[in-house]
């Protein structure tokens, strides 16, 4: 009895190497919907394409052995070579922004943060054959907007973290940013950069934060690449959405 | 053995001290006397304004105090002193906010004549530990003046106001001074947010001691205490000035903050068949008036940090108070005195360190605005 092996290859603007498309493609075949891969017939191994429906066999392939690169490339450009046969005419990228493919990303931590912006700009919806496709902005998918906007999100839950935690701040004297600046109201990071008389320089916003850390919350200065002085300028600033930037005012 | 030596600058202080206290019970023509008076000192120093302490401002505190056509009966004026929100740590762990209580101590201890009594407004402790209230009640001890105490969150909720009782009585009750019918609330109680999420007592006191904390609940007077209230003024006539202390302002400014009392409405009933009633609070360490019908509100200065406004809600009778200075730690910071009037309604004076002392009268809020307005804020919230 011949085993029925599944391969889905991702094929796309951004497809790697064949082993890793093969990897990630299993774990993104195991989220989304089963697809029907029909038997091998010449005792082989059959390959389908991520649309579900398009299927090949690799007669030289047995179960438990692994392609070269090159081999890997052939069967992909034959996979799609066939789809486009199926679909004269039709762009791949279009074809695959259907809604089903706009799977739920799960928000790390699972939580909604206070104080919380919603991200701009992620389109609500897939792109119609009317709007200009193929470049590399065009092929991105709500998918897409979805995992960045969740990292963002963390990056931003990250600065809140520190920002109310005295401990996080290195502080001395248990002192954290949120005792004087609830939600970071009156940080006004739009204002910056400005001169700072009492710095005798311009300042930028990170440059006041490490201000704060050393004085009043009496704590070591963070470096500027510093993850933490990353995550509070992150939080901070996610806090202003919508205010207009006013450099220089005072 | 002759007098303590005092610095110039001690005596200049001094100087200063008096002038501005004498300034605000004076009627207009020893007002001006005292004014002249002042300059002439200023000119013998040979300081110019504005450096020096003839202020133009205090010239708003000049409203004859009796003028009020109230009808309210006979209460002899009198004044109270202010300290609040010290939010103390121990002081091995931060000597900063200890440093700010003894300061606001000094300055009341220096008032000459010396107040009827200190309020104090709430949030002695930053984290309610045990030994931070004892730390607190003895900073407190130092003051000459007798000590009102009111509870604030910060005193509550490590162990639901056990050790605060223990040192410094039941959180709620009442006194009458001077004609005036004074009640002191316990506002900051909150809905049990920690039972069922099985929180430490010091995790429900850090998520309270959290301003901007979503996870608590809103500050309430509660059933229990409104019935209490209830009961305390059905013993007082309409006619009879009231004076009410609570650690959260008595209505609803911003309630992200908790700048706001859930049942802030139905307390302001049982007040309002009182002609003149004042509501002094704590808690949110800025400048802050308002009225409301018969109800003049004024918000307590800290000794520790002073909060910003907040983005929504400020009262529009409201003067914001300057932005602080970050690079002064005393600034926005400060302690004050309360006047009582003969009507018993209230002047109140901020007295913000290393700023010019702010008084804003009884008439300013009971006029709506439309006379004694505090001087603007050269810099407002952003």
């Amino acid at each position: 009895m011949i085993s029925k092996r599944i391969i889905i290859l991702m094929l796309g603007a951004t497809t790697t190497a064949a082993g890793f498309a093969i990897r990630s493609a299993l774990s993104y075949a195991q989220q989304t919907a089963a697809h029907d891969v029909p038997a091998a017939q010449a005792g082989g191994t059959v390959v389908m394409l991520c649309d579900g429906k398009t299927s090949i066999e690799v007669k030289h392939l047995q179960p438990g052995q692994k392609m070269s690169r090159a081999q890997a490339q052939a069967v992909s450009d034959e996979l799609m070579a066939k789809w486009k046969g199926d679909h004269p005419g039709d762009r791949w990228e279009v074809a695959q922004s259907s809604p089903a493919t706009d799977s739920p990303i799960a928000t790390p931590g699972g939580e909604t943060f206070h104080g919380e912006k919603a991200l701009g700009n992620a389109p609500t919806a897939a792109p119609s054959l009317a709007v200009q496709q193929g470049d590399t902005y065009a092929s991105f998918q709500p998918r897409d907007y979805k995992v960045w906007k969740a990292e963002t999100d963390k990056f931003v839950a990250e600065g809140k973290r520190v920002f109310h935690d005295a401990k996080a701040l290195g502080s001395t004297i248990g002192i954290s940013c949120d005792m004087c600046h609830p939600d970071a109201a009156n940080t006004h990071p739009e204002t910056y950069p400005k001169y700072q008389v009492q710095l005798q320089r311009v300042a930028l916003l990170r440059d006041m934060i490490d201000w704060c850390i050393e004085n009043p919350v009496k704590g070591k200065a963070l470096d500027p690449n510093d993850p933490k002085l990353r995550a509070l300028e992150a939080y901070i600033y996610a806090q202003r959405k919508g205010a207009p930037l006013e450099y220089g005012k005072h | 053995m002759a007098a303590r030596h005092k610095s110039v600058e001690t005596k200049y202080m001094e100087d200063r001290d008096k002038v501005l206290r004498g300034l605000r019970r004076l009627d207009r023509r020893t007002f001006l006397k005292v004014l002249g008076a002042s300059a002439g000192a200023v000119m013998a120093k040979g300081l110019m304004p504005p450096q020096t302490f003839q202020l133009v401002n205090v010239a708003d505190a000049s409203v004859d105090k009796n003028a009020s056509a109230t009808g309210a009966p006979g209460t002899a004026p009198f004044t109270f002193a202010y300290i609040s929100d010290t939010h103390m740590y121990v002081r091995t762990l931060n000597q900063r906010f200890v440093k700010g209580a003894v300061k606001a101590v000094e300055d009341v201890n220096a008032l000459d004549p010396q107040p009827d009594f200190v309020l104090f407004g709430g949030d002695l402790a930053q984290t309610g530990r045990p030994d931070e209230l004892e730390q607190g009640k003895g900073v407190l001890s130092m003051l000459k003046a007798p000590v009102k105490m009111m509870v604030g969150e910060h005193d509550w909720f490590y162990d639901m106001g056990e050790k605060w009782q223990e040192l410094f009585g039941p959180p709620n009750y009442s006194f009458d001074w001077k004609g005036v019918h004074v009640i002191v609330l316990m506002s900051v109680h909150e809905k049990d947010f920690w039972t069922a999420r099985k929180l430490t007592p010091a995790e429900r006191m850090d998520i309270v001691a959290g301003l901007d904390n979503p996870i608590q609940s809103r500050f309430e007077v509660g059933d229990k205490q409104r019935e209490w209230l209830r009961g305390d003024l059905a013993k007082v006539p309409a006619t009879t000035p009231l004076l009410v202390f609570s650690h959260s302002p008595l209505y609803k400014y911003y309630r992200n903050w908790n700048f706001w009392t859930e049942d802030a409405d139905q307390v302001q009933a049982l007040l309002k068949p009182y002609r003149n009633v004042t509501v002094i609070h704590g808690h949110t360490h800025q400048m802050l008036f308002n009225q409301i019908d018969n109800i003049s509100f004024y918000g307590m200065l800290s000794t520790a940090w002073p909060w910003p406004y907040a983005p929504q809600g400020l009262p529009p009778l409201t003067v914001q108070m300057n932005r602080a200075d970050p690079y002064d730690q005393l600034d926005g910071l400060g302690d004050g005195q309360v006047d009582v009037n003969k009507d018993g309604l209230a002047d109140m004076v901020y007295n913000l360190w290393d700023r010019n002392p702010v008084t804003v009268p009884a008439q300013y809020l009971r006029s709506r605005g439309n006379v004694d307005r505090p001087p603007a804020p050269q810099f407002a919230s952003y």
